[in-house]
């Protein structure tokens, strides 16, 4: 068996392959076990410095990459842009390099716009992951989707998913598109035509305009959190007619054939895009979702970092707490 | 100064169909005579040129020299240089100068600077409106009569139909084109690249082909309206090749350009965020290139521009949504036309000169563009063959934002000459 490496960077899904992406999902399993012990630590990172570089506000993305960093035991420093020298002018690139002139590892980047994690990748030497680059990607937010579904559905191959609601804006789509296409789901896409990225059906996804057909159709709905701001610039005409039209209520899931797998990568707008008593319904998987989230990124920075896969089990293994 | 009897190249001139090999003969800085075995007068240096191309030089309506403003990325006198190694003897000089070229006094200064380069010529362009803000027209009349030979609000469409058509009206006064960087801003949205496959997977914010075409339609309207000459600049898309099609066929007074970069890249030139592939109007698709290079083929599109735009490094060196757009055009626009038009057999070589120098002249109401006798010698020696890779680094332009570096062109130039003075000649 051949071993896929990720290479230095985590900066989308599109360009990874199947293998490097089912890696990361099982690399993930050993470490979800991590975060249910009482002593949530492992030393697999022991001694590297991570940079949570964040130029874009975000509570649950950073906390959770906090987490799995120091559940592996790196030293992390959280930089965020206001307060920092970003606010003073200093670019992307110096604010990296001055960094990484203190000698650090790695870096987590999150930054409003798309490609930036990449431009970053190329002019600095440490490893770079993609926190969420504009409208582009967010991978790391695809693949704890993936695994989360592949909890539920014990394998993503032939699983029907339709990514719900502001496609056009959503990082969190395209790197779901790429990661589940990849995998062999089925890839559907639904909301407002106006909220449509140009040339969508292009990404080999199917396109349906109305939400009920959607439902119909899938076994899981991934519901994006519809941007306030779209309103104002004119994509939607107001909040109240989207819930209405495109809302993901319980009386529109107890129509469904079947039941579906309720996803959202938050935070959410209840009586938006999704109504409570699916949020919080039994089909919600949404807390899961955080939950892997954690487990997933130790995966991503464990592989970066060097660690091979077949030895993530082992790597747990001193510090081991009461647990199992 | 010495006559100059350039023997035995290839001798293409369109203003008079002339296209065969023949003695071209300079002499006080004119052109004395073309024609076959022509005796070099005493003391004249003769320059054997046989297996290359004698042209009259070429005009690029659309260039940015900086100067004032942004002097770091281009002056009056590096464009100028810029423009003569790239074949051009003549270029028309944008408005969106720091401050506004929107006066006499700026128009000037643009003409100052060019007469002291002794490089090509440099024509100013006036702004429409004052400060390129649209609303108020600028002084057409003391523009033209400091120097200026076309007016335009560049990157900055004029929004108001009313005022599109003031301007329009007001120039025939002078017998000036109104030239328009044809977007609806608000269609466009603040994109950065064009709206399609591309933009959707980088998650760039995108401009619809329509943003381009619904201006081209407006300006088309408006000329037939008041019968003013509208010029149409750096045309990308299929549907503005249609419209302005169908307006000439209608004998509306429209001539328009397509640029290097619009009939050599599409938009797939913007993967992996290569700002060198940013510029507005952006990079299309497969479909639209075609059309340009159709209509450059069939004459909807009357001139070849560069839309020159040169930018420092620093500026291009940063996340896509922030880097300005524009790249630099003038030192490889003639082996993309040859590479891309000639050798894919859109052009023949003499209807490329055309596009490039001749029409243009025409058009915009310059001297140049033949070489009649008794006309300066504005003149280009190239050699169509010759296969070169482009190099940044050895650029004339003090700016190297290029989408090209490393790319094998054919068609080099060797030597410009301008009013009979050589401004360039090959290394």
């Amino acid at each position: 068996m051949t071993i896929a490496s990720l290479g230095k960077d985590l900066l989308g899904l599109e360009h990874l392959s199947r293998e490097q992406i089912q890696l990361i999902l099982d690399t993930a399993e050993p470490f979800k076990e991590v975060s249910e012990r009482p002593i949530k630590k492992v030393p697999a990172l022991r001694g590297k410095t991570i940079v949570n570089l964040f130029f874009e506000a975000s509570t649950r993305t950073r906390i959770s990459f906090e987490f799995a960093e120091k559940r592996l035991s790196a030293d992390t420093v959280n930089v965020a842009a206001q307060g920092s020298s970003v606010q003073k002018g200093e670019n992307l690139v110096d604010t990296a390099r001055n960094l990484e002139a203190m000698r650090i590892d790695m870096v987590v980047v999150r930054h409003p716009s798309s490609g930036a994690a990449k431009f970053l990748a190329e002019r600095i030497r440490s490893n770079v992951i993609n926190g969420g680059d504009g409208m582009h990607e967010h991978p790391t937010q695809a693949l704890l989707d993936m695994l989360t579904i592949r909890d539920r559905k014990h394998h993503l191959e032939g699983v029907k998913v339709c990514i719900c609601g502001d496609v056009a804006h959503s990082r969190v789509a395209r790197s779901n598109i790429w990661g589940l296409t990849k995998l062999g789901a089925e890839v559907a896409v639904c909301g407002p035509q106006s909220l449509m990225p140009a040339a969508v059906e292009e990404l080999g996804v199917t396109v349906f305009r109305r939400i009920d057909e959607a439902i119909e159709w899938a076994d899981v709905l991934n519901i994006l959190r519809l941007q306030l701001e779209r309103m104002k610039a004119g994509y939607i005409p107001s909040l109240r007619e989207y819930y209405r039209v495109f809302g993901v209520t319980l009386e529109r899931l107890e129509r469904a054939p079947h039941e579906l797998l309720i996803l959202h990568p938050g935070p959410m707008n209840r009586g938006v895009e999704i109504d409570s008593r699916v949020a919080d319904g039994p089909h919600s998987v949404i807390l899961d979702q955080v939950t892997n989230g954690v487990a997933v990124r130790m995966a991503v920075l464990y592989l970066l970092a060097g660690g091979r896969p077949e030895l993530a089990e082992a790597a747990k293994g001193v510090d081991r707490g009461g647990g199992a | 100064m010495r006559p100059i009897l350039l023997s035995g190249g290839r001798v293409i001139d369109p203003s008079q169909e002339h296209d065969a090999v023949a003695d071209l003969l300079i002499v006080d800085g004119k052109v004395a005579a073309l024609g076959r075995n022509l005796a070099a007068p005493d003391g004249a240096e003769q320059v054997s040129v046989s297996g290359k191309v004698v042209a009259p030089g070429l005009i690029d309506l659309h260039v940015h020299l900086r100067e004032p403003g942004r002097e770091d990325a281009e002056t009056v006198a590096t464009g100028a240089r810029a423009a003569a190694a790239g074949g051009f003897t003549a270029v028309c000089a944008m408005p969106n100068t720091d401050p506004v070229t929107d006066n006499q006094a700026a128009v000037g200064f643009i003409v100052k600077q060019a007469t002291a380069a002794r490089a090509a010529r440099v024509y100013p362009i006036g702004a429409i409106s004052v400060g390129q803000r649209g609303e108020q027209l600028a002084e057409f009349g003391e523009m033209v009569g400091a120097g200026a030979v076309a007016v335009s609000d560049d990157g900055h469409p004029v929004v108001s139909s009313h005022l599109m058509r003031t301007a329009l009206d007001y120039a025939r006064s002078f017998g000036i084109p109104v030239a328009e960087h044809c977007e609806d801003p608000a269609l466009a949205q603040n994109g950065v690249m064009h709206a399609g496959i591309v933009s959707t997977r980088l998650g760039l914010r995108g401009i619809p082909a329509a943003a381009e075409e619904i201006m081209v339609a407006r300006n088309v309207l408006l000329a037939e309206l008041t019968g003013g000459h509208v010029h149409l600049c750096h045309i990308s898309t299929r549907g503005s090749v249609d419209l302005i099609r169908r307006g000439k066929e209608r004998g509306v007074n429209v001539t328009a350009e397509a640029t290097p970069h619009h009939f050599a890249l599409t938009h797939e030139a913007c993967e992996g965020y290569d700002t060198n592939a940013k510029m507005n109007p952006p990079l299309r698709t497969t479909a639209d290139v075609a059309a340009v290079r159709a209509g450059l083929r069939d004459g909807v599109l009357d001139v070849i521009a560069t839309d020159h735009a040169p930018h420092h490094y620093e500026a291009k060196e940063r996340e896509f949504d922030d880097a300005p757009f524009g790249v630099v055009g003038l030192e490889t626009a003639l082996g993309l036309g040859i590479t891309c038009l000639v050798e894919g057999g859109f052009l023949s070589l003499a209807q490329l000169v055309e596009r490039m120098s001749t029409t243009p002249a025409r058009i915009f109401h310059l001297p140049g563009g033949s070489l009649r006798a008794g006309m300066e010698a504005d003149v280009v020696v190239f050699d169509p063959d010759a296969p070169w890779v482009v190099e940044p680094e050895r650029f004339l332009s003090k700016s190297r934002n290029t989408p090209f570096a490393g790319r094998q062109l054919r068609g080099r130039v060797l030597l410009t000459l301008v009013g009979g003075n050589r401004v360039y000649a090959a290394p």
